[in-house]
């Protein structure tokens, strides 16, 4: 019987039901929408990540049917699990809110706000999550706090600077590669990701710890500079890899392939790690099979000068200059996917 | 004068169950342990009771944990998982790094056999047939006399193979710990022992159910282990009866600061904070002729109080050295007595700069982990530091206590806490103090703010 046991939770006042073991987090995933918390070091495909940044912090008000006292403090959605007749509130709670705009501050206090230089500008976690739940302006007035760039073999680039010490890259470094060379080093605001004395990190699945970093702090040397990624195109390709599934992503800027990134699902998880030959190597069109135009979220900022269909605005609709020059823009947009 | 139950009679010397035979030259070797009667609990454990009646004991005598969190050991134990075939863990937290806490050190530098004592009786209690001692790491010197001490109970047959001839096993080993106050949080703790890097763990699941190499394990202070022994000794009840309600028992207070005689007194849970501070029995009054003005009663992470808040309560009440006492009033006007780091303050300490040393401690001790933590406790410390050098401004108090409310409750394990109660209680109870560095900041460089009104009676809240 065990097997189709539900429990019935209920997150912001929707209803689910969601089998015993699973997270205040997955379960409200499993509603999606606004009711989902931020999750910023949790990530399902990494045993024993989340738990850490603290800004998926809900409130349990309703334990469960058998003790239906309330959570003494807000618990990380990430690493509670269910019980059966749970009531959670996120958005619905002042107390949530007020604790993760907290949270947020404190992610961002000693963040170096670089994004005009930063290659994850416009695919970074830590800017979505301050422009949905932080203050516009900082408390915040003294020296922050800087690290020298480190390079992680020639692939890879840390800039600790960026870090929110997510422990992602630990975790990948951990589970996806046999020697552990990737660690944390120093305690509390001085620590820092390391592969002590720099020392690559000579894996084939090396490069996901880029994929997983939820900020800039982890980039491909490979794409360094080159472009701002809302700039790019997302093309879904695959091809016949002997180490991995194959499966990538695209970035392209006209016909050249800038980067290669592993495919990722809406929470910015990658739904299969990729191997370094396929995101390092193969940067021509023909290593790959291509299977069509990645969707790409409307309020994203990627999806700039991507039209799916031709919708022109209102004031395009009245001039004809605009409409013809906005049609050519469409024509050149599908020809390149 | 008090309330609840009174102390008996004031004028006898209060019991000692710890200390009792402290200075009794060569107590600390195995031979004049014993002929002062030590190791009879072990006898009496192993010989007569069951380990589910030595349990039953230490629920009986109300022994709640003295390593800070007072969580009643006798029902920590219960909860302790039996799965079949996996081995079960008892160990010893040692680590005391807690600044104003120097018990658990003086206990096992003056009495280790009490200790050792405590580690046999709780292990067969709970049924580990290996136990540790994890010991903070800069004391060494503790080490070796621990590790002398395993070794002379060894070689008497206390310890190893068929303890006493009635078929228990025990290996006792000593750890000496990472270095760094993380890793007093149990769970830190345990990542270190298994030589990983001191992150406290996320719970659930608590170690009870999955500690040390995921086995079901305790962890319990050195005070709450060495308290056993009186406890199997004498009988659960017999302890009970000594203290007062939920706080039974002797309690060891490490006592510094201003005081004539600063050290490690153990006394009756119940005693008066004003009898502790000023009879000659215990701390002998403050040092230099000098008056009160705050006390930070349980160690560095509890709220402080000024002189006449721990005095009295708001009631009115003569505040006791117990765990209700100490808390009554809860954050607004009460403290805690945590793991028993009694730090008292004259009239020429100054509390800003106190609050700021706390915090520096923090900042310093965060594991880094979650991020208002990590990032929370700097911030506070900048902010404090800039108040003390006469920076600051009035905004930068109330963002102080906004900071500390933004860490409370959020993060992992209790540091988070530990760094924001000494923050918003020095806030709450020395505003003035704190107001009075941004108005005369200049002024606040050449002399300190003095005892003001702290140490004024306050009229009694019904
Ligand atoms: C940051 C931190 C440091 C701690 N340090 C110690 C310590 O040095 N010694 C100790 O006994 N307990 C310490 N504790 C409390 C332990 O986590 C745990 O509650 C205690 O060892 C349990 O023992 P008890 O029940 O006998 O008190 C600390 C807790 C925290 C959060
Ligand atoms: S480098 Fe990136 S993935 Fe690694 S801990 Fe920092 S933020 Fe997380
Ligand atoms: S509260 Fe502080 S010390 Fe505790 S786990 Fe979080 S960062 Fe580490
Ligand atoms: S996602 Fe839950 S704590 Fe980071």
């Amino acid at each position: 019987m065990a097997d189709d046991v539900k429990f019935k939770v209920n997150i912001d006042g929707i209803p689910v039901e969601v089998p015993p073991g699973t997270t205040i987090l997955n379960a409200a995933r499993l509603i999606g929408g606004d009711i989902v918390p931020p999750a910023m070091c949790y990530y399902s495909k990494l045993q024993g990540s989340g738990g850490k940044c603290r800004t998926c912090l809900v409130k349990v008000s309703k334990g469960s049917d058998k003790d239906p006292r309330p959570m003494p403090k807000l618990v990380a959605s990430c690493r509670t699990t269910v019980m059966d007749g749970m009531e959670v509130q996120n958005i619905t709670s002042p107390e949530v809110i007020e604790a993760r705009k907290g949270v947020v501050e404190m992610l961002l206090i000693n963040h170096p706000l670089d994004c005009p230089i930063c290659d994850q500008a416009g695919e970074c976690h830590l800017q979505d999550l301050g422009y949905e739940h932080g203050l516009a302006s900082t408390r915040y007035e003294f020296e922050r706090r800087t690290f020298n760039k480190i390079d992680i073999g020639d692939k890879v680039q840390l800039h600790m600077t960026r870090c929110i010490l997510c422990y992602r890259c630990v975790f990948v470094a951990d589970q996806l590669t046999p020697q552990r060379v990737h660690g944390i080093l120093g305690r509390g605001d001085a620590a820092e990701i390391s592969t002590y004395i720099e020392k690559a990190i000579d894996n084939e699945f090396s490069g996901n710890v880029i994929d997983v970093c939820p900020v800039g702090a982890l980039t491909d040397k490979t794409f360094r500079f080159k472009n701002r990624v809302w700039f790019t195109k997302p093309v879904e390709a695959h091809r016949d890899c002997p180490t991995c599934s194959g499966k990538v992503t695209l970035w392209y800027k006209g016909e050249e392939v800038l980067r290669v990134t592993a495919r990722k699902d809406e929470y910015g998880e990658v739904e299969e790690f990729i191997c370094n030959t396929c995101r390092f190597e193969k940067k021509a069109t023909s290593d790959w099979v291509i299977e069509g135009p990645r969707e790409v979220k409307r309020t994203s900022v990627i999806s700039l000068n991507h039209y799916a269909e031709l919708n022109p605005p209102a004031v395009v609709k009245k001039n004809l200059m605009l409409q013809e020059a906005n049609k050519e823009q469409f024509e050149r947009a599908k020809e390149l996917l | 004068m008090t309330i609840g139950k009174p102390r008996l009679k004031a004028d006898i010397m209060a019991r000692k169950l710890l200390l009792t035979h402290i200075h009794v030259p060569g107590i600390h070797t195995f031979e004049v342990y014993r002929q002062q009667g030590g190791y009879r609990a072990v006898e009496k454990a192993l010989k007569t009771l069951t380990p589910e009646e030595v349990v039953e004991e230490v629920k009986k005598s109300g022994l709640r944990g003295r390593g800070g969190a007072g969580f009643p050991t006798g029902m920590k134990w219960s909860f302790l998982a039996k799965p079949e075939g996996v081995p079960r863990y008892l160990v010893c937290n040692a680590d005391e790094s807690e600044p104003g806490t120097f018990k658990d050190r003086y206990l096992m530098t003056h009495i280790p056999h009490a200790l050792i004592e405590g580690m046999i009786v709780s292990s067969y209690a709970l049924g580990a047939n290996t136990s540790y001692i994890y010991v903070r790491g800069e004391m060494m010197p503790q080490i070796r006399i621990l590790e002398r001490a395993i070794a002379e109970a060894k070689n008497a047959g206390f310890l190893g193979k068929n303890i006493l001839g009635s078929g228990y096993d025990l290996e006792l080993y000593v750890q000496p710990g990472g270095g760094a106050y993380i890793c007093g949080e149990e769970t830190a703790l345990l990542e270190s022992l298994e030589g990983k890097r001191g992150n406290p763990r996320i719970k659930p699941p608590f170690p009870a159910v999955s500690g040390l190499y995921n086995c079901p394990t305790v962890v319990n202070n050195v005070e709450s282990i060495a308290a056993t022994v009186p406890i199997i000794n004498e009988g659960g009840e017999e302890y009970a009866k000594i203290g007062i309600e939920r706080s039974t028992g002797t309690k060891l207070i490490s006592a510094s600061g201003n005081l004539n005689k600063p050290g490690v007194y153990e006394i009756e849970l119940g005693l008066p904070v004003e009898e502790f501070i000023y009879s000659d029995e215990y701390c002998g009054g403050i040092a230099n002729g000098k008056r009160l003005k705050a006390v930070v009663a349980g160690g560095s992470s509890v709220p402080i109080l000024p002189a006449n808040l721990i005095l009295k309560t708001l009631k009115g009440e003569s505040r006791l050295m117990t765990y209700e006492s100490l808390a009554d009033g809860g954050f607004q006007s009460g403290t805690m007595l945590g793991s028993g780091g009694f730090i008292a303050f004259d009239e020429d300490q100054c509390i800003v700069r106190n609050t700021w040393n706390f915090t520096r401690f923090y900042h310093h001790e965060s594991c880094g982990q979650c991020s208002p933590c990590r990032e929370g406790t700097g911030w506070m410390e900048k902010v404090l530091h800039k108040i003390e050098f006469g920076h600051g401004s009035y905004s930068d108090i109330d963002l102080l206590v906004d900071v500390s409310k933004k860490i409370e409750g959020n993060t992992i394990c209790p540091l988070g806490d530990a760094a924001a109660w000494p923050v918003a209680s020095a806030i709450r109870h020395f505003r003035d103090e704190f107001e009075w560095h941004i108005t005369n900041g200049h002024e606040a460089q050449r002399r300190n703010y003095g005892l003001a009104h702290y140490a004024d009676p306050l009229e009694p809240v019904m």
